[in-house]
């Protein structure tokens, strides 16, 4: 059985009276430790699929299982619960909270667990360590470039050790060379560390670091 | 990082914002207890006067005085153990904008009557001893520094002219809203300076029994009711429920105002309070996508609605519960002026429903956020 398995997902939106399908019947799945690269024009659904994913979004229909467990069943309590312990989210424009240090962004997602204090010390270092960011521990993300930012945004998402990392257009606030970083970083997080990574991009170079790319277009893989 | 240091970190996000509603709310506050103040202190003054004296002055009002020949008659009336008089004077020391009553009284009467006034027994003598002596209050002396030997001149306003009096006592009250800036001098000096021609204002009668006084107040009444100076007796403690019904209808516009004024505060703080938590939509979407609850987001706004409520509240009571302690020159208006627990406890309560009121609407739309839709609006 896959780690994520995706079967028959429905989605429409709807303005005023007007049905608007995103995508129907959609079948998808992600093996532990892959790193999938997600593609396709605007609307064509990839947000959407990464936010039904993450549990933040409903399905109309069909059913997504992730480590066996059918999260499409949650409430959205459970949900809350559920993503706090097994995903990972990497936003585009970093989302990190103004008012909060580097460390204290990182250690948001750790007053959600029962860590100690020390507990969630370590973890937030190693997590710094990952993103080679602990000598800016102590900064505030004006005080910090958007290649850091990113850096930080991905450190928050991986130190709770998630069952999968979910970047929605990482690179896509960042100049070439920050982008490189952050694709090297993801890249790093899926070998050393076999993190099971989907990304959203629109960027064909930053797909490429990718073990496989998938399209969507007008709710349909086609590739 | 706790969730204590969460709130206190959103609290800092705009530190002009934050400070500036905690001052309204605290503005608002001073604003509450002050005038609750004035409302309990004129509620004690009304509980002041004694069942056991009865006051009798003109039926007419207290500016019309009575013949002296009434001391006699009232004495004699059945129940009633001892007569004194006393007449508003209405002068002021210097400045006619400082305001303190002063009474010129039948003196050793007066003071037999009023046990509330303690005064050293040699200071006592002293007053007694001398026709232009005074005696004043313990604030009085503090307010205008003065002391005992002292000889101060009034200016009379009633009785025109310059009026030198020497402070040979200083009283302080057994009751705090007995007041201590009065100024006492003797009956006999106005009725000297006056050419004899000023009579009482009203006379002082201590009861041999508290429980007679409605039948002895018709007594006296009736027997006056048909001479050229026909009277009103009521217990003191109504004769001053009566000064306070004058007062009543400021106290009405001071409840009025001073709610109208303090709740438009209230809904300012309040709605800067809403539109910082709507500012914030984009993070609370974040928090929510990083696995925190709508109850927990909820909670944390809540608690940065009720810093700032009780901040301020506490800055707004503790200011005004500082400021009214001990003597003021509200004294002289308002005798024991001072913010009284009652007061403190109900802003604290009001303070406590303000951060419940304006943190609930956006606690309730951090929960009701569609991650979705706002994620949508950050990016």
């Amino acid at each position: 059985m896959a780690l994520v398995e995706i079967r028959g997902v429905t989605k429409a939106y709807f303005r005023g009276t007007q049905k608007i399908p995103v995508f129907e019947g959609v079948d998808m799945d992600i093996e532990s430790g892959d790193f999938v690269a997600l593609m396709g024009p605007s609307g064509s659904g990839k947000s959407t699929l990464l936010n039904i994913l993450a549990g933040l979004d409903a399905p109309d229909e069909g059913t997504i299982h992730v480590e066996g467990q059918e999260i499409t069943r949650l409430s959205s309590r459970q949900l809350a619960d559920w993503r706090s312990r097994h995903i990972g989210f990497v936003f585009q424009f970093y989302n990190l909270l103004p008012v909060l240090t580097a460390y204290q962004n990182i250690e948001l997602p750790l007053l959600l667990t029962s860590l100690s204090k020390k507990d969630r010390r370590e973890h937030v270092m190693t997590a710094l360590e990952v993103v080679a960011l602990t000598d800016r521990a102590e900064h505030y993300p004006r005080q910090l470039s958007g290649g850091q930012q990113q850096r930080v945004g991905i450190a928050r998402a991986i130190v709770s050790d998630p069952t999968i990392l979910l970047a929605d257009e990482p690179t896509g606030d960042l100049d070439a060379q920050s982008a490189t970083e952050i694709l090297t970083l993801l890249q790093r997080l899926n070998r050393e560390f076999s993190k099971t990574i989907l990304m959203v991009t629109h960027d064909a170079h930053a797909a490429e670091q990718a073990q496989a790319v998938m399209h969507l277009e007008k709710g349909v893989f086609t590739r | 990082m706790t969730f204590a240091k969460l709130v206190v970190a959103n609290l800092g996000r705009n530190k002009r914002r934050t400070i500036l509603t905690m001052l309204s709310v605290a503005v608002a506050f001073f604003l509450f207890s002050a005038l609750r103040t004035v409302i309990t202190t004129l509620d004690a003054a009304q509980e002041l006067g004694s069942e056991a004296r009865l006051v009798t002055s003109h039926a007419t009002g207290i500016t019309f005085t009575l013949p002296q020949s009434y001391v006699q008659r009232l004495g004699a009336i059945d129940g009633v153990r001892r007569v004194s008089w006393s007449n508003w004077f209405g002068g002021y020391y210097q400045n006619p904008q400082d305001f303190f009553a002063q009474f010129a009284i039948d003196a050793e009467s007066y003071l037999d009557i009023y046990p509330e006034l303690q005064v050293a027994p040699e200071q006592r003598q002293a007053f007694l001893a001398e026709r232009t002596a005074a005696l004043v209050g313990a604030g009085l002396i503090e307010r205008f520094g003065w002391r005992v030997g002292q000889t101060v001149a009034l200016t009379g306003t009633i009785f025109p002219g310059s009026w030198e009096f020497t402070i040979r006592g200083v009283y302080t009250p057994t009751n705090p809203s007995f007041g201590d800036e009065a100024f006492y001098f003797h009956y006999d000096y106005l009725f000297e300076r006056t050419n004899q021609q000023i009579t009482p204002g009203w006379f002082l009668l201590q009861l041999a029994d508290p429980d007679e006084a409605a039948a002895i107040s018709s007594r006296i009444d009736d027997s006056f009711e048909n001479s050229t100076a026909p009277t009103k007796t009521e217990t003191e403690r109504a004769f001053q429920a009566g000064f306070v019904t004058m007062w009543g209808n400021i106290g009405f516009l001071v409840r009025a105002i001073g709610t109208a004024v303090f709740f438009a505060i209230l809904l300012i703080a309040a709605n800067t309070m809403m539109m910082a938590a709507r500012e914030r939509v984009g993070e609370v979407a974040i928090m929510k996508t990083l696995g925190f609850k709508d109850g927990m987001l909820g909670s944390l706004v809540m608690l940065e609605a009720a810093t700032i409520s009780l901040v301020g509240g506490l800055l707004g009571i503790g200011g005004a519960f500082m400021m009214f302690r001990g003597s003021t020159p509200l004294d002289s208006f308002f005798p024991g002026f001072n913010v009284t627990t009652g007061t403190v406890a109900m802003g604290f309560a009001f303070a406590l429903l303000l951060g419940a009121v304006s943190g609930a609407v956006p606690a309730i739309q951090s929960a009701r956020l569609s991650v979705v839709e706002a994620l949508r609006r950050v990016a």
